[in-house]
C-alpha cells in the first residue's frame, strides 16, 4: 500500500528506524564488547580498557587454548552427544508421531496412547528422582546419560503429528489401494513431505543438544567427562581457569580474563556457524507451533 | 450349537488378525517411545515416593523407610519454602510481564519497517541470544557486569561507582529480568509477528482513506487485530509462572543474593544433589510438579476456552 510522504511520516520511520536499530546494536553489544577482550592484550583485558575494538590485539588467547588442548575432549564429547543425540531424537519423533496421528478407528487404544505420551510431558517426577533413576540405572559418567532421558522429545513429537495430520488423506489412500504397508507409507509419503518440518526439529534438537550443560554437570562425576558447555561452566562460571590445562608460566603471559573471553567463543563457534542456516527454519518452526485449527 | 459358537468366532478372528495385518505395525512404533517414557518419565515420577520416605540411595525407592507427611510438617515448618515460593513467583512473574509487553512494542515497530533487508538484519540479530546458552551469556555478564567489565568502565567514565549488579540483593533480580529480556524479547516477537502477516490490509488502506495516521492505525488496526493472540499469549504464559529460571539464576547467582535470587529450583538442586536430603528435596519437587501441572493444564483450558487453542 501507499504510504503517505507526509512529515509525520518520515519523522516515524526515521524514528522507528533509528530506535530498532539502537535496540539490535545493544543486543549484539555484549557479545562483541566480550569477543574483543579475546582479542586483546594483557594489559587492556585486565586493565578493563577494552570497549567497541580489540586492544594490542592478539590471538595468543585462543592459540593457548587449543595448544593446552584438554578442550578438545570436551568438544569431542559435545559433538558425540549432538550427532547421536539429534539423530535418535529424530527416530524417535518419527515413529511416535506417525500411529498419533493416525485416527482411532484405524489405531485402537491411539487416545490411550496419546493420553501416556501426553500425561508424561505434563507432569514430571522432578530433578531428583529422575536423577536418582538415572543413577540407579548405572548411567552416570556414561555418554548415554546425556542422551536417552531425553530421547523422546515429547512436544516436537505433538508438532510432527500435527504436521503428519495435514498431510492430504488422498495420498494416503492412494497408497493403501496400491498395497502400501503403514512402514512404506511413512518412508515413500510421509517422510518426504515432512522434509521442512524435520529440517527445523532436527536443527532445534541439535542446537538443544549442544547448549545443555545442567545434565552434563550433575550427570558426569569429573571434567574430563564433561561436554563443552559444562566445561565451560567451569571455566567462567566457576572460575577454574587451571581446568583448560594451560602451563602456568604461560598464564602469567596472558590475561586470565581474556583467555575466559576466548573459550567462551570457542564453545560458541559451532552454533554461529549454523544460525545463518537456520533463520529460514523460523518460518516452518512458526507454522508448526501454530495454532491448530 | 457348536457349529454356531465357531461360525460366530472366526469371523472375530479374522477380523483381529485383518485389523492386525493392517495396523499392527503402528503398535510396533511405538513401542520405542513406550519404553523409554516408561523408563525416564513414569518410573521417576513413581520416585516421588521419596517425599514421604526417609530415603536411603542403599535401600531405593521399595524398601527406604516410609515416614508419612515429616517431610511436608518440617518444609512448612521453616521459613526456607515461603522464601523460595516469594522469589520464584516474584522473578517469574516480572519476567513475564516485561518480556510480553516488550516483544509486543517491538513486535508493533518491525511490522511498521517496510525495507525487507533493514527487517530481516534486525530480526537476525536479535534472535541470536535465544540460540546461545545460560553458560555463555552467563559468562559473558559475569565478565561485562564484574569490575573490569565494561558496564563498569561506563560508570566510571560518567563519574560513578560501578555497581555489582549480580552480587546485591537490591539488583540482583532487576538483572535477572533485563538479561532474561536481552535473550528472549526478539525469539518472543516472532508470534505476534505472524498474526500481525495475518491482519487483512484493506482493514488499513480503509483507515488510511478516513485518514488515520500511522499511530492511529497501529493502536486501532494492529492492536486489536492480533488481540487474540494476545490473550493465547497471557493464557499459556500462567504455566510457567514457577519456572523462573533454573539455568539463568544457577548461572549468575552466589550465596549473597540467595535472600532474593533463590528459587524453588535452585533449592531443590542444593538441598538434593549438593547436601544430599534427597527427601526434603523431593518433598519440593513434588509440590512444584503438582502446582505446575494444575497451572499448565488450567493455562491450557483458558488458552482453549479464549482462543480456541490446542496443542492437538
Amino acid at each position: 500500500m501507499i504510504e503517505s510522504r507526509s512529515w509525520s511520516n518520515r519523522l516515524f520511520n526515521i524514528l522507528n528506524h533509528s530506535l530498532l536499530f539502537l535496540f539490535a546494536f545493544l543486543c549484539v553489544l555484549p557479545l562483541w564488547n566480550v569477543f574483543s577482550v579475546s582479542l586483546s592484550g594483557r594489559a587492556a583485558a585486565d586493565g578493563g580498557f577494552v570497549s567497541l575494538f580489540p586492544v594490542n590485539f592478539t590471538i595468543d588467547n585462543y592459540t593457548e587454548i587449543f595448544r593446552a588442548g584438554v578442550v578438545y575432549q570436551a568438544f569431542w564429547i559435545s559433538v558425540q552427544r549432538t550427532v547421536i543425540g539429534t539423530f535418535l531424537n529424530l527416530v524417535l519423533v518419527v515413529l511416535t508421531a506417525y500411529p498419533l496421528s493416525k485416527t482411532v478407528k484405524e489405531f485402537k487404544g491411539r487416545n490411550a496412547l496419546m493420553g501416556y505420551v501426553l500425561f508424561a510431558m505434563l507432569f514430571s517426577g522432578g530433578l531428583i528422582p529422575w536423577f536418582l533413576v538415572i543413577n540407579q540405572l548405572g548411567l552416570i559418567n556414561s555418554l548415554w546419560a546425556l542422551i536417552l532421558p531425553g530421547i523422546v522429545p515429547i512436544w516436537n513429537v505433538i508438532l510432527m503429528m500435527n504436521f503428519f495430520r495435514d498431510v492430504p488423506q488422498e495420498l494416503d489412500e492412494a497408497a493403501v489401494i496400491d498395497g502400501a504397508s503403514h512402514w512404506q507409507k511413512l518412508w515413500y509419503i510421509y517422510l518426504p513431505i515432512s522434509i521442512p518440518a524435520l529440517a527445523t526439529i532436527t536443527l532445534f534438537a541439535a542446537v538443544g543438544h549442544w547448549n545443555s550443560w545442567f545434565d552434563g554437570m550433575v550427570l558426569m562425576s569429573n571434567n574430563t567427562q564433561y561436554p563443552l558447555q559444562t566445561f565451560l561452566r567451569t571455566v567462567v562460571v566457576e572460575q577454574n581457569i587451571q581446568s583448560l590445562g594451560i602451563d602456568m608460566s604461560v598464564m602469567e603471559q596472558i590475561s586470565n580474563r581474556a583467555v575466559k573471553a576466548a573459550t567462551i567463543f570457542v564453545s560458541t563457534v559451532p552454533i554461529l556457524l549454523v544460525y545463518p542456516f537456520l533463520q529460514r527454519y523460523f518460518i516452518t518452526g512458526i507454522k508448526l507451533g501454530s495454532v491448530k485449527g | 450349537m457348536t457349529t454356531m459358537q465357531a461360525s460366530n468366532q472366526t469371523p472375530r478372528w479374522e477380523r483381529l488378525r485383518s485389523y492386525l495385518s493392517r495396523s499392527g505395525s503402528l503398535y510396533l512404533m511405538l513401542i520405542p517411545a513406550i519404553i523409554f517414557l516408561a523408563i525416564f518419565h513414569y518410573y521417576p515420577m513413581y520416585g516421588v515416593v521419596i517425599a514421604f520416605q526417609k530415603f536411603n540411595p542403599g535401600l531405593g525407592f521399595d524398601k527406604s523407610p516410609w515416614v508419612g507427611w515429616y517431610n511436608f510438617e518440617y518444609l512448612f515448618a521453616i521459613p526456607d519454602l515461603w522464601d523460595i515460593l516469594r522469589n520464584t513467583l516474584v522473578i517469574a512473574i516480572s519476567k513475564i510481564v516485561l518480556l510480553q509487553v516488550a516483544a509486543l512494542v517491538l513486535a508493533l515497530a518491525l511490522n511498521e519497517v517496510r525495507s525487507i533487508f533493514f527487517k530481516r538484519a534486525i530480526q537476525i540479530t536479535i534472535y541470536l541470544p535465544h540460540f546461545l546458552s545460560w553458560v555463555v551469556l552467563g559468562g559473558i555478564l559475569i565478565d561485562m557486569l564484574g569490575s573490569r567489565g565494561l558496564m563498569s568502565s561506563i560508570f566510571r567514565s560518567f563519574g560513578f561507582d560501578p555497581i555489582m549488579f549480580l552480587g546485591s540483593n537490591e539488583t540482583f533480580v532487576p538483572t535477572l529480568v533485563i538479561t532474561n529480556l536481552w535473550k528472549e524479547v526478539g525469539w518472543s516477537t516472532i508470534i505476534f509477528l505472524a498474526a500481525l502477516t495475518g491482519i487483512d490490509p484493506t482493514l488499513h488502506e480503509a483507515a488510511a482513506i478516513d485518514g488515520a495516521s500511522r499511530w492511529q492505525r497501529i493502536l486501532n488496526v494492529n492492536i486489536p487485530g492480533i488481540a487474540s493472540t494476545i490473550i493465547l499469549i497471557t493464557c499459556l504464559n500462567l504455566g510457567g509462572i514457577l519456572n523462573a529460571g533454573f539455568e539463568q539464576i544457577l548461572t549468575l547467582y552466589s550465596p549473597a543474593v540467595y535472600q532474593t535470587g533463590d528459587i524453588l529450583d535452585t533449592y531443590v538442586y542444593r538441598a538434593g544433589l549438593i547436601s544430599a536430603q534427597y527427601s526434603l528435596a523431593g518433598a519440593i519437587g513434588l509440590l512444584k510438579s503438582v502446582m505446575g501441572l494444575i497451572l499448565v493444564v488450567t493455562a491450557y483450558w483458558l488458552a482453549d476456552k479464549f482462543s480456541g487453542y490446542r496443542i492437538y
